[in-house]
């Protein structure tokens, strides 16, 4: 069965037609790159299938079940688990202090009057675990604010990983960020997916991380799907070619 | 796992104070320094219910902090549940009986619980407007207070009730000098200890994380409005009972312990001792009580000295007088 299922989806603002007649299927532990000209629907995309606001048409299915139309919350509950174009961490707590409230908030404690040392321990086994994940042990203690633009983004995966995702969205996951941070961000991505198998969708734009980590790629393009393939065949399809690469920043 | 991972884990696992070095050691010098104050404080030529004030003013504004600096929520309207702590003991000794720990109680769930009320109607608002609906409501209270005369003393405020013998498992003590220092710090560390067990809990961190950023908190699963209206009642309650407090210690209560302006004065001194930090308005209150003690000796306007030094933390201390030992410590 496959994991994501798109049925002939759209979306539309008003007389802006933002994604039309997508058909798309995602395998588990796929790592799929999804790429596109600035405004082609790409952000689009992840928030209709992350319930941040339902399709005018067409139907999502997760794992076989139909997801379209569900709140973010229930697809949150479901696995399904994303990031943001822009970074959403906790400024002022330390790295750890981050991924604590995010294992606290996943293992639904925040609301219990109490907690014995028995759920601390397990929380804080969790948080230095999500740590070691994302290989930020060495800056647990540090301010996240303080951190390079390139570690918050780290941090907010870190976060994201709280809640033992089946489908991961990454918006843009290593936009402004330096060549070591960017590396360091994909070796992320990549250690993920082989060895957690978190199938993952990611928006990129960068061409060397996109044909070096996606198992398969989609290109979208003014609200509709260009093409689909391994890394081989985009880079031979002649209509990528044309409206993607040509009309590249 | 590495012996440091461990290490960490178990310093992190446990209770936010590490080991018997450093912040243990200072809160053990602290607590002490309150324990012996009526001791000290007469050495130095001051007096013990100048101690006492100090308590109450920064277990009103300790309470309020919870909200305001831990969780993001700028109420204006505190003076409130301060005063309904004050007026429930007031009314509780003069009407009812000569019970101090109903009189605490009745203050305490007085206050409390219109807070709780409250919560619903405020935990929607952020920024501005939460401190504009706060400041209303707050007035709401002290209007009443004005205008139910023959129950509240209206504007001269409720006279008629006084600290009574506190009765105890072996026998009762008459509440004078130091015995009521002790019996107000003991309220103190009960109140103390609540924020210190709600900060330092899963509900406390989802706390801060409001604070810092709400978007990504409600993206968590957690309805951060519950989350701002269990703050504003737990704040409540705490500052209802330094309110109580109040109330016993000048065995008198005024319209003006729920006037807005007082809720202003607990903010600045939030502010000025340090709104992040967990003692900053302990410090805050400490340097507000004195100031008013010594400077109004002097000048009728020791409110613009406290002015003065307000903006003077604002600008160049921005964390508070405490944020700025802080800092200077860890970096
Ligand atoms: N909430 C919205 N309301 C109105 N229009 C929107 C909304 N979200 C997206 N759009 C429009 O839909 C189109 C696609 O936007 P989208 O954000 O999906 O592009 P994108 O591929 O993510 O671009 P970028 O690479 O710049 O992030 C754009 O024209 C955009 O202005
Ligand atoms: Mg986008």
């Amino acid at each position: 069965m496959s994991l994501l299922e798109l049925h002939g989806v759209s979306r539309s603002f008003g007389a802006l037609r933002a994604l039309s007649d997508i058909d798309l299927t995602v395998e588990p532990g796929e790592l799929r790159a999804v790429i596109g000209p600035n405004g082609a629907g790409k952000t689009t995309l992840f928030n209709l299938i992350s319930g941040f606001f339902p399709p005018s048409a067409g139907r999502i299915l997760f794992e076989g079940r139909e997801i379209t139309g569900e709140q973010p919350a229930r697809l949150v509950a479901r696995g399904i688990i994303r990031t943001f174009q822009i970074t959403e961490i906790f400024p002022d707590l330390t790295v750890y202090e981050n991924l604590r409230l995010a294992v606290e908030a996943a293992m639904g404690l925040t609301f219990r009057p109490f907690l014995g040392a028995a759920g601390r321990r397990a929380v804080a086994r969790r948080a230095e675990e999500l740590l070691e994940a994302v290989h930020l042990a060495d800056k647990a203690d540090r301010v996240a604010s303080e951190l390079a633009h390139g570690d918050q983004r780290i941090v907010e995966m870190g976060i994201t990983l709280s809640r033992e995702p089946r489908l991961l969205l990454l918006d843009e996951p290593t936009a402004g960020m330096g060549e070591e941070e960017t590396e360091h961000m994909v070796g992320i991505i990549r250690r993920l997916n082989r060895e957690r198998g978190i199938t993952m969708l990611f928006i990129e734009h960068d061409m060397d991380i996109i044909f070096g980590v996606a198992d398969r790629i989609t290109v979208l393009e003014n609200g509709t799907l260009l093409a689909e393939g391994n890394a081989a065949e985009i880079a031979a399809n002649e209509a990528v070619q044309a409206a993607y690469l040509g009309s590249r920043r | 796992m590495s012996v440091e991972t461990e290490t960490r884990e178990r310093t992190r696992a446990g209770s936010s104070l590490p080991a018997w070095s450093g912040e243990r050691l200072r809160f053990a010098i602290f607590a002490a320094v309150l324990l012996l104050a009526p001791v000290w404080l007469p050495l130095i030529g001051s007096y013990t219910d100048l101690g006492t004030r100090v308590l109450v003013y920064a277990l009103a504004a300790m309470g309020l902090n919870l909200l305001l600096g831990f969780t993001g929520g700028l109420s204006f309207g505190h003076a409130a549940y301060f005063g309904l702590g004050a007026y429930g003991t007031g009314l509780m000794l003069r009407y009812v009986g000569p019970n101090m720990w109903l009189a605490v109680a009745a203050g305490v769930l007085l206050g409390g619980f219109a807070a709780t009320l409250v919560g619903p109607v405020v935990m929607r608002r952020r920024g501005i407007y939460f401190a504009m609906i706060t400041i209303a409501i707050g007035q709401m209270f002290y209007f009443i207070a004005v205008r139910w005369n023959n129950f509240t003393g209206g504007e001269d405020g409720l006279t008629g009730f006084q600290r009574e013998p506190l009765a105890l498992p072996g026998g009762s003590v008459t509440l004078t000098g130091p015995h009521f220092y002790y019996f107000v710090l003991f309220f103190f560390a009960v109140g103390v200890f609540l924020l210190w067990r709600v900060l330092n809990s899963p509900l406390g961190h989802a706390m801060v994380g409001a604070r810092e950023n709400s978007r990504r908190l409600e993206f968590l699963g957690i309805r951060v409005e519950r989350l701002t209206w269990i703050s504003f009642a737990i704040s409540g309650f705490v500052t209802a009972l330094a309110g109580s407090m109040n109330a016993l210690l000048n065995n008198f209560t005024s319209p003006l312990d729920l006037y807005w302006q007082l809720s202003g004065y607990f903010v600045i001194i939030c502010v000025l001792g340090g709104m992040r930090n967990f003692w900053g308005p302990f410090v805050g209150a400490a340097i507000y009580v004195i100031m008013q003690d010594y400077a109004s000796t002097m000048t009728k306007n020791w409110l613009s000295v406290i002015g003065v030094m307000f903006m003077l933390v604002v600008l160049f201390f921005p964390r508070g007088l405490l944020g700025v030992l802080a800092r200077r410590r860890s970096g």
